[in-house]
């Protein structure tokens, strides 16, 4: 007998395969969040001087790990359901022993190692080029990371259902993209926004993930103080419920409307 | 079947349920009312352990709507279906390790190669035979480096057909597994249908090619407007099928102008302007009245053809009606189904 966990791998490196072997896919995936590096440290510089103590840089590996999960599991995600959807490959694993949960999961994996190992990367080189200061608390690091891609994963099949080939993924993709990119508190803090627009933003899919990332790495999500290891739990808790819901309401979404087949 | 092999007790009664039975099976698309459509209206079928079972229809009969309920790939909207004994969707688990199945189309990503299909797929199916060895049975050994994009569509076919058996199953559902493929390809693939069925394995075949069917079913349903409207072996489905005598007369000018057609006993005759169309149940004896008259007449019948009755005769006149015919299965049809 196959085991689940024998499936979702032997999936997944169908699923590395043919991305490695997909030139666009790879260079958005890869070449994105390298050219963002150079364009947000200009900004974060600007804003670095209004609010103090603020670490540039952690702010500019933060950014550049928001976007970087953005496109990659995302967007990238996005068009691959749509792609094995039109090949009608999703269909065909369907005929097999593979679960419906292993056959979405196994196409994620190497967007989500991606985004991870693109994450690590950015943080270690510039860590090491910028002399970066350690997380306050790496566990809240590590958990809105798990949260971000709990919630982009379900959102990018939910997607895929409104996408009907691969080209027009970029129109559908783009209002969440931008939305998220946005809102999410890490480009323009909550703290600058009208308070309406705050809460707002805060609400978005993926802000309580990237809160928990933030406040675990920074000490703070910008609205106070910085704090230490001990200090960041209290403040990260709305978030990190905020995150479990907006997991809990795209999986129940992509499950309710998600397409296993192309539109006759 | 492998007797040798024993089963734990309490799944005696899956052993002895048939392979594949469907009781009322309806499926519906869309909303109920006037909106929807109702692509299967209440199928029953049972294909016994071992037997190729050939499921034949008209574009639009509803076969592929019936058979991916029968697969466990859709729900269905109403009546009672059972694979191996068992529910092919709630106990889905239990039965795909058991069953292989071939879509009617595709299904693998272009730009990993024939072997990277088999792998992936090898992968995620118990007991999988090995890649090579799937491949050598359609013949796709020699392409085993190649992309499937850069397959032609009858080696995707055979691809397919390689990932349905990669498992050894018991079951295995083949949709219009010779569409595209050429002559000597379709052949192998008959073959190769043959030895596993001699090897025990139970086949639902669907096809629009009706010289498949003959070839290879045990038995075989023809399907229209969602319902089985004929099923059986293929002599059975013939039988009570009339022959069909067809040929032109000649105009009617000099001394044919008052020619008219002999007295032919049991037979139905039907003009299209010349062309005149005999059925009948008794080929031979109205064959050699006809001819007789012709003979005596000196008449030359044009573009003469007699044939006995075939599947092919059966299929044709469900198709015919289909055009003519109302929501009710076809009368002449009904008295030879089983």
């Amino acid at each position: 007998m196959t085991t689940a966990n024998g499936r979702l791998l032997a999936l997944g490196r169908a699923e590395t395969t043919l991305l490695l072997r997909n030139r666009t896919a790879l260079f958005m995936a890869v070449a994105m969040p390298l050219c963002m590096v150079a364009g947000l440290r200009g900004l974060l510089k600007a804003q670095a001087a209004q609010l103090p103590g603020i670490d540039l840089n952690a702010a500019l590996v933060l950014n550049v790990t928001g976007i970087t999960l953005l496109f990659v599991v995302y967007y990238n995600l996005t068009a691959a359901y749509v792609a094995r959807r039109g090949e009608l490959v999703l269909k065909r694993m369907r005929t097999g022993e593979l679960s419906d949960g292993e056959i979405l999961a196994g196409t994620a994996l190497p967007s989500v190692l991606l985004a991870l190992v693109q994450s690590v990367l950015v943080a270690g080189a510039t860590g090491v080029l910028l002399n970066l200061s350690a997380p306050a608390n790496p566990l809240l690091s590590v958990a809105g990371l798990a949260l971000a891609i709990a919630v982009l994963v379900p959102l990018a099949a939910l997607s895929s259902a409104f996408t009907r080939t691969v080209e027009t993924a970029g129109i559908t993709t783009l209002p969440v993209l931008l939305l998220t990119m946005a809102g999410s508190g890490l480009l323009v803090p909550y703290s600058v926004m009208p308070e309406w627009l705050a809460i707002g933003c805060r609400l978005l899919p993926t802000s309580s993930a990237f809160q928990v990332l933030r406040i675990g790495w920074l000490g703070t999500d910008g609205t106070a103080p910085v704090t230490g290891f001990g200090g960041t739990w209290a403040p990260a808790l709305p978030y990190l419920a905020g995150g479990v819901a907006w997991a809990l309401a795209t999986a129940w979404a992509a499950r309710r409307w998600f397409r296993w087949e192309p539109r006759r | 079947m492998d007797t040798s092999h024993t089963e734990p007790p309490a799944r005696s009664s899956a052993i002895e349920a048939p392979a594949i039975e469907v009781l009322g099976l309806h499926r519906r698309y869309g909303p109920a009312g006037t909106v929807g459509f109702d692509a299967v209206r209440g199928l029953d079928l049972t294909v016994h352990r071992g037997e190729l079972f050939a499921l034949l229809g008209t574009n639009g009969a509803g076969k592929t709507s019936a058979v991916e309920v029968i697969e466990g790939l859709a729900a269905p909207t109403s009546g009672q279906v059972r694979v191996l004994g068992l529910d092919p969707r709630r106990d889905r688990a239990a039965v795909r390790p058991r069953i292989g199945i071939m879509l009617q189309e595709g299904g693998f990503p272009g730009d990993l190669t024939v072997a990277e299909t088999g792998r992936t797929w090898a992968s995620v199916t118990s007991g999988a035979r090995p890649v090579d060895e799937a491949l050598d049975l359609v013949g796709l050994l020699d392409r085993r480096g190649v992309r499937v994009k850069q397959l032609s569509g009858g080696e995707r076919r055979r691809l397919d057909l390689a990932m349905a058996l990669l498992g050894r199953p018991e079951v295995l559902f083949l949709d219009e597994p010779s569409t595209g493929l050429d002559p000597e390809a379709r052949a192998a693939t008959w073959r190769l249908v043959r030895e596993l069925r001699a090897q025990g394995t139970t086949v639902l075949l669907t096809t629009h090619y009706l010289e498949e069917a003959e070839q290879l079913a045990d038995r075989l349903a023809i399907m229209h407007r969602g319902r089985v409207v004929t099923s059986g072996t293929v002599t059975e489905v013939i039988a009570g099928r009339p022959a069909r005598i067809t040929f032109d007369l000649p105009e009617r000018s000099g001394r044919f102008e008052s020619l008219g057609l002999p007295a032919l006993p049991e037979a139905q005759v039907t003009a299209d302007g010349r062309r005149i169309t005999v059925q009948t149940p008794r080929l031979q004896s109205t064959l050699t009245d006809l001819l007789g008259w012709a003979a005596h007449q000196e008449v030359t019948l044009g573009s003469l053809d007699a044939r006995s009755a075939s599947l092919e005769e059966a299929f044709l006149a469900i198709a015919a009606s289909a055009t003519a015919d109302t929501t009710d299965p076809l009368p002449a049809l009904i008295g030879s189904a089983r």
